[in-house]
């Protein structure tokens, strides 16, 4: 008999925070320098350098925990976190550990465990065939990133899909963007996800052996990385075999998951307060400084969407859950008028289905161009169909929706010129079966003749008023 | 002018230099030659040449010895390890900076127990440092080879860094003056870390009032590069009290009895008798957690050790063994290489303490203990201006004596690590001589004052006293 199981999944997110400097030295965060030029004596870990906390880091974690409802710690201190790799360069790294800045919050229903504040590691280069540590002819260090402040986001085990766990890390990664905390790019590694994933019985209340599934560089890994692993582990025990705990890699091109490490490989690592620092203590006037740039969050964002503009709610979360749609959207509403804004979050979709995961600012498609079609369209200037082939132009190369009619001669043809109705007359006269089918009582039937229309006129005529032609011409 | 300068002290020096009647760049060349054709070990590397400019300031120049941990730009900085042979620093530590921008340009660098691990001075990779008073001993540790180029006179004076005792109790060993000021007085960056919640810097002199002077421009406004670095609430002045009248001085009689040289108490008895006669009110005192406390230091220092030495590990500077075939072996050897016994044997303890299952019975409850420690002291001080004790309970032993036991080493320690622990200002000035338990020429005995947080004023007042009433003579081994 076939056991369904229920996946549960939780999510360690790494967010690199966009300071000016990094977590604990004065050197500027890298973008690109050449290798090993934005370090000092502190990120390099020469011997008898030492730390100093990043205020502004402080700030972004304070912001990130009041966003997300958590619990700020009015004390909170650093731990070390030994261990011996050559992208950490002091032999531990600074982390926090039992007295993190937040704890708890709650982010769309998901719990969080904690937040807290650590450094990033340096970037190593293996050269050779490899391309890892084992069996590389030689490996080198990149500096420039060591010491990146990051911000380490915890889930309570609370997801139960690989499209769950996308759909909220995506709302997240939009809760920060609109924090302004960070670049939050997957692909740049500004935001990575870990994910630990366990089975259980449909229905049972205990958690399964977990395993962890590292850094997964896009959504899409993501979905895809825990699919596979709920696929290994439900393979595994539906032959009757257990879960190993163990550290994971999904290698996206292959589908494949491999081990890392086991338990027994685990390292212990000798956490103990860093005695270099000295515990942050959250003042009154910092949180005060942290909410009073939190701005509007998505969730907020999303009800607005809904009670001012009456966007249906997918919409509006669909938007707001990705802000750069949701100020594509703004800018574009603008333009259009508020009347017609459930129009401009459709076309918007449109949009998306044509550029997929760009940022919409960034495509050939200006939000007033936008505006100007969806405008068209509700004035019945332009056919549906028509107004699909202007925004493949206007993605391609740019433009003003009403030149690209005009040029392309798209205009919609009305009903009341004899012209639309002549060509519904010949359609029906060149089609008798079809005719007689409609009046038949087939209503499908019609789609034939409305093709007809459509492929005479190019697509220009309005589909509703073709159907009203058609039935009033065959008496129906 | 050779002898008459090197009778000076470093604050008549600097005075005598500001008057116009001593030339800085003659002073640093007697000094420098000096300690260039030392034989005692004392220095790592002697600077070639006096510093081109006139370096000016309120010190005018009176050269300075520094710790080889101390990091210094361009200059060895090895902190008594091979796994640093050869290491010259990118920058130089902020108490050194600050020292050669008052006008104490660096001089050498000293030798040193291995990352200040050690109480002799025999735990160097580059020798051991002999006690200019016999040199079949040691000078003590870990600052041993700044206290045995004051005591010698081949420094003027010397900075030294003091863990568990490393300025203190080297400084008794060789009849100097050593302070470790309050923790946090001092900037500790660019101070190559033992145990970083207990370093600090300090001054090694040949009187009070030279290590008064050099405090003064230790210490002032926190360092932005060091977070736990603290603003001294007030200038250091220059000590200037003649008695002790109204002063309250507590003798804790878990440090002033068992386990004591009969030698080094009898002078620690005399010294008390010279304080009564000053005016002072001596009374019996208690730190009823002080007999705990070499046990917490040995379990607090190795730990944060284990963690601080992990970045000696070939990578990016000092030594890397060459004939390693994979990574874990390139660390394994050239961390087995480049550390000598001490600091392995401090690692290891050190990583067990913090180890999954074992931190709360060992890190956790030496923390405790440290606190318990604060707390009897801040009770002590409630009644007494300062507790009293000697600094070392012996004398200078032989090289090679307590070797092989490591226990014996530590022990060394027993009364100065309460005062590291309590985080609090402490100092030993020397109060006579006392001979060996064998027998033999008599050897410099030090006396320890500590005091609340921030009191390095009044304790210098009162050292100053007792050193004016005590006499102390040291000038015989500097000729």
């Amino acid at each position: 008999m076939n056991v369904a199981y229920e996946p549960v999944i939780g999510l360690e997110i790494h967010v690199q925070l966009k300071t000016r400097t990094k977590m604990f030295c004065g050197c500027e965060l890298s973008f690109g320098e050449p290798p090993n030029t934005r370090t000092c004596p502190v990120c390099l870990g020469l011997p008898g350098a030492l730390p100093v906390a990043n205020a502004r880091a402080i700030h972004f974690a304070l912001m990130i925990g009041l966003a997300l409802g958590c619990e700020i710690a009015d004390r909170s201190i650093f731990h070390r976190k030994n261990y011996f790799y050559p992208d950490l360069p002091k032999g531990y790294q600074i982390s926090q550990y039992d007295e993190p800045i937040c704890r708890g919050g709650d982010l769309a229903g998901v719990r969080l465990h904690r937040v807290h504040l650590e450094e990033d590691a340096a970037k190593l280069i293996h050269i050779g065939e490899s391309g890892r540590i084992h069996g590389s002819e030689q490996s080198v260090v990149d500096f420039n990133r060591g010491g990146t402040p990051l911000v380490e986001i915890v889930t309570e085990p609370e997801l139960h899909s690989p499209e769950q766990a996308r759909e909220w890390l995506t709302l997240l990664r939009a809760t920060l963007r609109s924090l302004g905390v960070s670049d939050v790019n997957m692909e740049e590694g500004s935001l990575r996800a870990d994910a630990n994933v366990s089975l259980r019985p449909a229905g049972s209340s205990e958690l399964g052996r977990k395993t962890e599934l590292k850094n997964m560089n896009s959504f899409r890994f993501l979905e895809r990385g825990i699919a596979a692993e709920i696929n290994r582990q439900q393979a595994v025990l539906s032959a009757g075999g257990k879960i190993e705990q163990e550290t994971l890699h999904f290698d996206p091109a292959t589908g494949a998951i491999t081990s890392l490490r086991s338990k027994e490989e685990a390292q212990d690592y000798r956490y103990f307060p860093e005695p270099d620092l000295v515990p942050i203590a959250t003042t009154a006037q910092m949180l005060a400084d942290a909410a009073a740039e939190l701005g509007e969050l998505p969730s907020a964002r999303a009800e607005r969407f809904v009670n001012e503009y009456g966007l249906a709610g997918e919409s509006a979360h669909v938007l707001a859950f990705r802000g750069e749609l949701g100020d594509y959207f703004e800018a574009a509403v603008a333009g259009a008028g508020s009347a017609n804004a459930q129009q401009v979050a459709n076309w918007m979709t449109q949009l998306v289905a044509r550029i997929g995961d760009e940022d919409p600012a960034q495509s050939r498609v200006a939000p007033p161009a936008l505006a100007a079609l969806v405008a068209m369209v509700a004035e019945r200037k332009v056919s549906a169909a028509a107004a699909r082939e202007v925004l493949d132009e206007l993605v391609a190369r740019g433009g003003e929706p009403a030149a690209i009619v005009a040029q392309r001669g798209l205009g919609a043809l009305e009903g009341e010129d004899g012209d639309l109705a002549g060509t519904v007359e010949r359609a029906i006269a060149a089609d008798p079966s079809a005719a007689e089918r409609i009046r038949g009582g087939n209503d499908k039937a019609i789609g034939a003749l409305i093709g007809a229309v459509m492929r005479e006129t190019r697509g220009r005529a309005d589909g509703a008023e073709v159907t009203r032609l058609i039935r009033e011409q065959l008496g129906l | 002018m050779t002898d008459h300068a090197l009778a000076l002290t470093a604050s008549q020096a600097a005075a005598a230099i500001g008057r116009g009647e001593l030339d800085p760049g003659q002073l640093f060349d007697l000094y420098r030659s000096r300690a260039a054709g030392e034989r005692l070990g004392a220095f790592t590397w002697v600077a070639e040449a006096a510093p081109a400019a006139a370096t000016g300031g309120a010190l005018g120049g009176v050269p300075l010895a520094v710790k080889d941990l101390f990091c210094t730009e361009g200059v060895p900085s090895q902190s008594g390890s091979r796994i640093l042979e050869g290491y010259r620093p990118p920058y130089t530590a902020t108490v050194v900076e600050r020292l050669a921008r008052a006008g104490a340009p660096l001089l050498g660098k000293t030798n040193q127990d291995e990352f200040a691990m050690g109480s002799s001075n025999e735990n160097s990779a580059f020798g051991p440092v002999l006690n200019p008073w016999d040199q079949t001993r040691v000078p003590g540790g870990s600052s041993g080879g700044s206290a045995a180029a004051v005591a010698g006179g081949l420094a003027p004076w010397a900075l030294g860094t003091d863990t568990g005792g490393s300025i203190r109790q080297p400084a008794a060993l060789c009849g100097i003056v050593g302070l470790k000021p309050t923790y946090g007085a001092a900037s500790r960056y660019g101070m190559i870390a033992f145990a970083s919640s207990l370093d600090q810097a300090g001054p090694l002199t040949r009187d009070v009032t030279d290590a008064a002077l050099l405090l003064s421009h230790m210490v002032g406004e926190p360092d932005p590069r060091d977070c736990t670095s603290l603003r001294f609430p007030e200038p250091i002045v220059m000590p200037s009290r003649t008695d002790l009248r109204g002063l309250r001085l507590g003798v804790p009689a878990e440090l002033s009895g068992e386990g004591i040289e009969p030698g080094v108490l009898a002078a620690f008895e005399a010294t008390l008798e010279v304080a009564r006669a000053l005016g002072a009110d001596v009374e019996p005192c208690a730190l009823p957690h002080a007999p705990h406390a070499l046990a917490a230091y040995y379990v607090l220092a190795p730990a944060e050790c284990s963690s601080n030495l992990a970045r000696f590990d070939g990578v990016r500077f000092g030594y890397r063994s060459p004939d390693a075939a994979d990574l874990l072996a390139m660390y394994e050897s050239t961390r087995h290489d480049g550390f000598g016994a001490e600091v392995k044997r401090r690692i290891m303890l050190g990583t067990f303490a913090l180890s999954s299952g074992y931190y709360d019975a060992y890190y956790g409850r030496a923390q405790r203990v440290r606190t318990k420690i604060a707390t009897d002291f801040a009770a002590a001080f409630e009644r007494f201006d300062f507790v009293v004790m000697p600094t070392s309970p012996c004398v200078a032993f032989e090289l090679g004596a307590k070797t092989a036991d490591p226990y014996a080493m530590y022990a060394n320690d027993f009364l100065a690590v309460p005062a590291s622990l309590a985080g609090i200002p402490a100092m030993s000035i020397p109060n006579g001589f006392a001979a060996p338990p064998g027998g033999g020429t008599p050897l410099p005995v030090g006396f320890q004052l500590a005091g609340p947080a921030f009191s390095e004023n009044r304790m210098l007042d009162a050292a100053f006293a007792l050193e004016q009433a005590l006499g102390f003579d040291g000038s015989s081994i500097r000729a």
